[in-house]
């Protein structure tokens, strides 16, 4: 009989009703990969990609050469941003379940990864994030205010009603604007870090994508540009085992790291734990100096979990098992940075509850600010007029045309139930993809 | 004035603003130590250096999406696409991002990147090196869309291009790099130097990316074209025999619809003209705007002349080229009856 090849359809190793299995994640134990020089050649380092950094160790102490010796202060700040970024995120499900926004996105249980990178870098180093990176506009100092303005399409909305919910930017703040199409921003930032480069000028980039778009072109195009200019910027892949509804191996996982696609480039590629908030800061320390060094690019791959849903729009008790979460060998990076600062005798189960409340109380307030901006329900609402501006950066005469057929249209018609009234009240099912 | 070929005209343009402005950046296949496969940045790299003029990766997506990132970071990045029929790796660079940044986030970012590519059949480049995509560009809201049919316009183009806040697509019609072409393969080359046209300034000029330019005064039908067939159309317009107006577009996106129209409704004919495939071509937005400002003038039906809607074929060039016998056909039969 003739030998056939076979199609591989990449199965995830539990489907709902059935244990979770992460017995194909490889695990290092705290402590155990060495730190290199950081102008170490990538050929040299292959290593990284394979092994996993770690520095909190099961007890919640921290170990080993990639512990960036961090101030309990800072840690207490971490955990606060990190908390805060947990409770926005469940007050603004919650809200999108009221009918209050159209759509959400949390980042539950991959808070130590924004948290961290933002901590680690320069204020002045410019951030591409992807749409699960809330943890970055918190640690940059965007109001809570400002975030929930622009979920609610408001009039004090920095996109003034023309992005999705949690397409958020901060020019001010060196954070880029969020795009729906994923992965453009990996090859962005690269150029954004070459003209740096071309400039003269100390500052890096740094981007972030999902595992599964890293199977788009745009995150290949970003990897080879980088190699090849030695561009000063930090590429991240933010594996959190789920694209929506595919698992990692749908983007190539089974047979190698995410890390390891950097070698292949000339790259460095650092897999580390991405729930372990002092290796994630550890590593992103390591390669914000390579690249201030002139030695160019370094891949990260954060294996971390997504602990809720995709999107307000996906049902993941259809694709995975519920006690996925519960099961995750890395845990959760709040829980493990809290354990941390109680076992140095710098937190307490006390002080953490007292810093819940405050920070719950917070977001409450920030909401009530926020919703006085409008709502999609209720007024003050943006000038649908607007939408004709900043399509150019002078209007041409077409748009100022069609400008004034909207307000007339707006003239002759009640308030209640004009073309831009109805447009406003019927939101189609938003579903954004996952990387 | 000197006496320079659409080539040299944009090597021109570029010259002068990687000098006057130092955010001036030029990125892409082939552009630097070669100077371009069709020599339009020959020298620039010698001039400027290799930090300036860089060589890239074959990655379309890519260079675009290095001079958005460089756009961004203050920069003004001329990037070439080595034939337009190359663009579409990088078409969601263009569209969902270059061209809508500014909108996305109400003005806080945007990148004004000029992205140069030859189009355009003609030199027996078959379907992947003869198509004309500019259609498929001015459907896109926030991205400016030209095409300069001279050297003179060329460089004023390019330089206001590079000048310009907005992202610029910058087609080259590369039949027309070393002379004017009216259609015919087969008489002998025409150099530009004998062209009014290719009596280019040396130094700084603009010429506007929001006026299409009345190129021949006439009364009878107005011809709508623009790249190389404004050529054609000239000498289509000779071999009818009929008093036409001939309009060079020039700037497709935002369009310049009160040249366009008010000919048209002088004239009370019109006939489009494009290399481009007919469905759903730019024609058809020329001919819907007419119709919409030009209806009550109008004395017959508008007519388009473009190229048949299948790939470019290697073979049959001259046959798929909407040649002047071809608008000399249609423009008879908006004259017939007078």
């Amino acid at each position: 009989m003739a030998q056939r090849s076979r199609l591989h359809v990449p199965h995830p190793p539990a489907r709902p009703g059935e244990k979770p299995d992460f017995s194909y994640l490889a695990v290092s134990p705290a402590g155990a990969v060495a730190r290199p020089e950081v102008r170490a050649p990538a050929r040299e380092i292959e290593n990284l990609g394979r092994q996993m950094v770690r520095v909190l160790d099961d007890q919640g102490r921290a170990v080993g050469p990639w512990n960036p010796h961090l101030d309990p202060e800072d840690l207490q700040v971490a955990l606060r941003h990190m908390l805060l970024t947990r409770l926005f995120d469940d007050r603004m499900q919650r809200m999108q379940r009221q009918g209050r926004i159209s759509f959400y996105m949390k980042s539950t249980g991959e808070e130590a990864v924004s948290v961290a990178q933002a901590m680690a870098l320069q204020p002045g180093d410019m951030l591409f994030p992807s749409y699960r990176n809330q943890g970055l506009f918190i640690v940059r100092g965007l109001s809570l205010v400002d975030l929930m303005c622009q979920c609610l399409s408001n009039t004090r909305d920095r996109c003034r009603g023309r992005q999705m919910p949690i397409m958020y930017h901060w020019g001010a703040g060196n954070i880029f604007s969020i795009s729906g199409n994923l992965a453009t921003q990996f090859p962005q930032a690269v150029g954004w870090a070459m003209a740096a480069a071309i400039k003269g000028e100390d500052r890096l980039a740094a981007a972030w994508i999902g595992e599964g778009a890293s199977a788009e072109a745009d995150f290949h195009h970003g990897m080879t540009f980088a190699a090849v200019y030695q561009a000063p910027v930090i590429l991240n892949i933010v594996n959190n085992q789920w694209a929506i509804s595919t698992f990692q191996g749908f983007a190539g996982g089974e047979r190698r790291t995410f890390a390891e696609y950097g070698p292949g480039y000339g790259i460095p590629g650092v897999r580390v734990d991405g729930n372990d908030f002092l290796a994630v800061y550890g590593v992103t320390r390591w390669a914000a100096e390579r690249a201030r060094q002139s030695g160019g690019a370094t891949l990260i791959e954060h294996v971390t979990y997504r602990a809720g849903a995709h999107s307000t729009s996906d049902d993941p008790s259809r694709y995975r098992p519920k006690e996925e979460w519960a099961a995750w060998p890395l845990g959760d990076p709040i829980a493990r940075l809290k354990q941390h600062l109680i076992s140095l005798g710098e937190w307490s189960q006390e002080r953490h509850a007292a810093l819940e409340k405050q920070l719950e109380a917070h977001v409450v307030a920030c909401w009530k600010e926020a919703a006085g901006f409008g709502t999609l329900t209720e007024g003050p609402a943006l000038d649908p007029a607007t939408m004709f501006e900043d399509v150019f950066h002078e209007m041409p005469a077409h748009l100022a045309r069609q400008r004034e057929e909207l307000k007339r249209l707006a003239q002759t018609q009640p308030t209640k139930g004009s073309e831009a009234e109805r447009s406003l009240d019927t939101h189609a099912p938003a579903v954004a993809k996952e990387g | 004035m000197a006496h320079m070929n659409m080539v040299q005209a944009l090597n021109s343009a570029m010259d002068i603003m990687l000098e006057r402005d130092p955010r001036v950046v030029i990125l892409g296949e082939d552009v630097g130590y070669f100077g371009g496969v069709f020599r339009c940045t020959d020298g620039l790299q010698r001039k400027y250096g290799e930090q300036r003029v860089l060589d890239t990766p074959i990655a379309e997506g890519g260079i675009v999406a290095a001079a958005i990132g460089m756009g961004v970071n203050g920069l003004k990045p001329v990037a070439e696409i080595q034939f337009a029929d190359y663009i579409y790796p990088a078409f969601d660079q263009i569209v969902s991002e270059l061209a809508r940044l500014r909108y996305r986030t109400a003005g806080e970012f945007s990148a004004p990147v000029t992205i140069r590519t030859p189009c355009g059949g003609g030199i027996r480049g078959g379907q992947t090196h003869s198509q004309s995509p500019e259609g498929v560009f001015t459907h896109v809201c926030g991205i400016r869309v030209v095409m300069p049919s001279n050297p003179y316009d060329a460089k004023g183009l390019l330089i206001s291009s590079i000048e310009d806040e907005d992202p610029v697509l910058f087609f080259e019609p590369k039949r027309l790099y070393n002379g004017p072409f009216d259609g015919d393969p087969h008489k002998p080359a025409v150099p530009w130097s004998t062209h009014p046209k290719g009596a280019v300034p040396e130094g700084y000029y603009k010429v506007s990316l929001t006026k299409a330019e009345v190129v021949r005064p006439g009364t009878d039908v107005t011809i709508l074209a623009y790249g190389t067939m404004v050529h054609v159309a000239d000498a289509a317009v000779r071999l009818a025999k009929v008093d036409a107006e001939i309009i060079d577009v020039r700037a497709l996106a935002p369009l310049d619809t009160d040249t366009l129209c008010s000919s048209v409704c002088k004239t009370g004919r019109c006939v489009i003209i494009h290399e481009a495939t007919r469905y759903s071509g730019f024609g058809a937005e020329l001919a819907a705007t007419v119709q919409e400002e030009c209806f009550w003038h109008l004395e017959a039906p508008i007519m388009r002349v473009t190229g048949w809607d299948t790939p470019y074929p290697h073979a049959f060039e001259w046959e798929y080229f909407p040649g002047p016998a071809r608008i000399a056909a249609a423009l008879a039969r908006v004259m017939e009856g007078t």
